[in-house]
């Protein structure tokens, strides 16, 4: 059962960066290198080598297996090492160390469009594109049609592919990408082109891909929701180095939390402000459901805001109040400590804690605005926007997805429940049966 | 999803602690993929870091056929994209040149050609050194101009230079052509000499390639070979004999003169055409030689240096 169709052991990649004082920012001359080589070939003899150069560990000991079928999702921040590690599995650079097996054919797609060229037109560009791919000219000859069905582009065949827009052109070498028949796939992040709508006729394409005809894949995105919908498991690289492997969403929530660490989305009261109010609005932030700082959260993951208040003076009647706006600045709603037992009015430094066990909020963006009024309306201390929160679409703990098609304000998931019904215990619905002509 | 998350820490297990724990990992993990060594089945294949010189992997070239097909049918199509005279350009480039040659060389320095109008001499040099001269600038150049396709797809690189010298061929043909009706002119009979063209073509395309693998390989590295290439194309054509006869070079220096590869077929291409034999069968011998030693030479050392293309391109 458990047929590995790639397997990774150890995989290394190093890269010397040259620290060259004024260098020429890489490039090496023929000069450079002839005028130094006899000083290079004492140095090889005396054993002492002085380059002034620094190995940089894009990738070290890697290793791990991924099974006919399953799709594989890798993320890590931007140099984590995701991209070295497809090239080298699709044979472009070789590894410093370490060995990877491969069980079957490779199909890779680390760019969309590669080999295209402006001045050819879309036939000629299917047949280069598949060609470079790795596709035979009669498998491409084959799938001719379906490629160009895909792309939607019919009308443009014969036209030079430098008068396409934009859309065109992605559609087009997405298309020639889709149609690749190997048992292995790898992606590198072409998901991040194109319109919302061909991102998702691209994820339904892959999904296709994964489930129904059952290939392997190696997925690379920062696309959380793509990697969530496709992925069976996923792989964290951080710095090169594997951090963490297994189910989709724990590692999804353990890489949202690395991303930005010192960059979190809190809010602290500048140090020159000039409210001269009575009471002030020092920090907040939110939690997630494990009570971290964070900036964004997961669909229907329970939150909290937490602030905190300084009262310089006893003020009597005074409620805290948080308004939530969504990214096109609806007002969704607010709530507030008025009818509360919260003990408000005297002076001092306090934290006040905001929990929501349910969350109803919509994958996007939104807006937290914190203030504290005094009745009947006074303002005393409002932060406008205070806090930005972005819930995602990856599920919380393998709850229901989101998947409501328009751009409603909340999503509910109330129980459902079902009842058979006879026909006699249906009283009040006429029990004729229904005739068809 | 258990095993999956187990699967994942013992990895990571493994990358920290080493050997020591594979055998407590296999009892916690009765599933875990077969070790390398006891795959039943082969890899389809096997990514190492490799060491000194590779083979020429020739399979592998003749499996992406069909991309080097596309590859030369690209050029061969982009050339024309937009052009109002189209193939006249291939033709003028020789034309001029040879006219040109034909005044300074022929006219007024009153060089030698074995017997055979100057014109018709020289332009049987010029149509030869014209795809032998192109075919080097262009694949000696097609690496760094496709960076793109270097780093990212696999597939064997020299497909890239090998491309640029088989389209200048069908170049060459259309030349061929006014060859003939210049030879009608000149009313030069034509001989079972004719013959030999096809082989003097494939040592022309073999040396021309062998010498262009070593200037596209050696540019990704160094850029400053994409500036040199010009400067030495025409340095190495007053060191051939493209205005001159091979008859003008002292008769115990021929055999060091021959060394140059390119003598064996701008000669050899003027024998088939005007009979002029100034190639004997050991000046050939030599020049056939160096040619296929440029060949082998440039097809190893770019296949040494390929697998670091894509790191430093």
């Amino acid at each position: 059962m458990s047929d590995v169709s790639v397997s990774v052991r150890n995989l290394s990649k190093s890269f010397r960066i040259a620290h060259e004082p004024g260098g020429l920012g890489g490039y090496r001359t023929l000069r450079d290198d002839l005028t130094k080589l006899p000083g290079r070939l004492l140095a090889r003899l005396g054993r002492n080598s002085r380059r002034t150069s620094e190995t940089f560990w894009a990738l070290k000991g890697v290793s791990f297996d991924v099974e006919k079928g399953e799709v594989v999702g890798i993320i890590g921040r931007n140099g984590a090492g995701k991209s070295t590690l497809l090239k080298i599995l699709s044979r472009i650079i070789e590894p410093t160390s370490g060995t990877a097996e491969i069980y079957g054919r490779v199909g890779a797609l680390l760019e969309v469009g590669t080999g295209f060229h402006p001045e050819l037109t879309g036939r000629e560009n299917i047949f280069m594109n598949g060609a470079i791919l790795g596709m035979s000219r009669a498998e491409i000859r084959r799938k001719f049609d379906e490629i160009v069905a895909f792309a939607e582009i019919e009308k443009f065949l014969d036209t030079p592919a430098k008068r396409y827009s934009t859309g065109m052109y992605v559609r087009l070498a997405f298309a020639v990408a889709a149609h690749l028949d190997p048992k292995i796939l790898l992606i590198d992040e072409v998901l991040a082109v194109g319109d919302a709508e061909f991102q998702k006729k691209c994820l339904g394409k892959m999904e296709d891909v994964a489930t129904k005809e059952g290939r392997t894949i190696i997925f690379v995105t920062h696309n959380m929701d793509a990697i969530h919908r496709l992925c069976s498991r996923a792989i964290l690289l951080r710095d090169g180095v594997m951090a963490a492997e297994g189910d989709v969403t724990a590692i999804i929530s353990s890489y949202l939390h690395e991303t930005h660490p010192s960059v979190r989305q809190t809010y602290r009261l500048p140090e020159k402000c000039n409210t001269a109010a009575e009471i002030c609005l020092i920090e907040a932030e939110v939690l997630d459901s494990k009570g971290r700082s964070c900036d964004s959260l997961l669909y229907r993951e329970p939150f909290a805001l937490r602030m905190v208040w300084r009262h310089f003076v006893e003020v009597a009647a005074s409620s805290y109040a948080v308004r939530v706006y969504d990214n096109r600045n609806r007002f969704l709603f607010a709530v507030n400590t008025l009818g509360s037992d919260l003990q408000l009015h005297h002076p001092g430094l306090r934290e006040i804690t905001c929990s929501f066990d349910y969350n109803v909020l919509i994958p996007g963006n939104y807006y937290v605005t914190i203030g504290c009024y005094v009745r009947p309306y006074k303002e005393v201390h409002v932060v406008k926007d205070c806090l930005r929160l972005t819930i995602l679409a990856v599920p919380y703990q393998s709850g229901p997805r989101f998947s409501v098609v328009g751009d409603p304000a909340f999503a509910l998931h109330p129980d459902w429940s079902q009842h058979e019904l006879n026909d006699s215990s249906a009283k009040g619905i006429k029990s004729q049966p229904l005739t068809f002509a | 999803m258990r095993p999956l998350l187990a699967l994942g820490e013992q990895y990571l297990n493994v990358a920290l602690l080493n050997a020591e724990c594979v055998t407590l990992m296999t009892e916690i993990e009765p599933r875990r993929p077969a070790t390398l060594a006891q795959q039943w089945s082969k890899p389809t294949y096997r990514i190492q870091p490799t060491k000194g010189w590779a083979g020429l992997n020739v399979r592998e070239i003749w499996r992406y056929r069909d991309l080097l097909w596309v590859l030369v049918q690209r050029d061969i199509k982009l050339l024309y994209k937009q052009t109002a005279l189209g193939v006249v350009w291939v033709v003028a480039q020789p034309l001029v040149a040879a006219v040109i040659f034909a005044v300074v060389f022929g006219r007024v320095a009153k060089l030698p050609s074995d017997g055979a109008p100057y014109l018709l001499f020289v332009f049987c040099g010029v149509t030869v050194w014209t795809y032998f001269s192109q075919a080097l600038q262009r694949a000696g150049t097609s690496l760094v101009r496709n960076s793109q396709l270097v780093s990212k797809v696999y597939f064997p690189k020299l497909l890239i230079p090998l491309a640029q010298t088989l389209r200048g061929l069908v170049d060459f043909a259309v030349i061929l052509i006014v060859l003939a009706v210049l030879m009608a002119i000149y009313r030069v009979q034509p001989t079972f000499r004719l013959a030999a063209i096809p082989g003097i073509l494939i040592l022309m395309a073999l040396t021309s390639t062998g010498v262009a693998l070593w200037f596209s390989a050696l540019g990704v590295k160094y850029r400053d070979c994409t500036n040199a290439l010009p400067y030495f194309v025409q340095v190495w054509m007053y060191a051939s004999p493209v205005v001159y006869p091979m008859s003008m070079v002292p008769e115990r220096w021929q055999w060091l003169y021959a060394v140059n590869p390119a003598v064996g077929f701008i000669e050899g291409f003027r024998w088939a055409v005007l009979g002029s034999n100034a190639l004997s069968a050991e000046i050939l011998c030599i020049t056939v030689t160096t040619s296929l030693l440029a060949l082998f030479s440039g097809a190893f050392f770019f296949r040494r240096v390929e697998r670091s293309f894509a790191d430093m391109i």
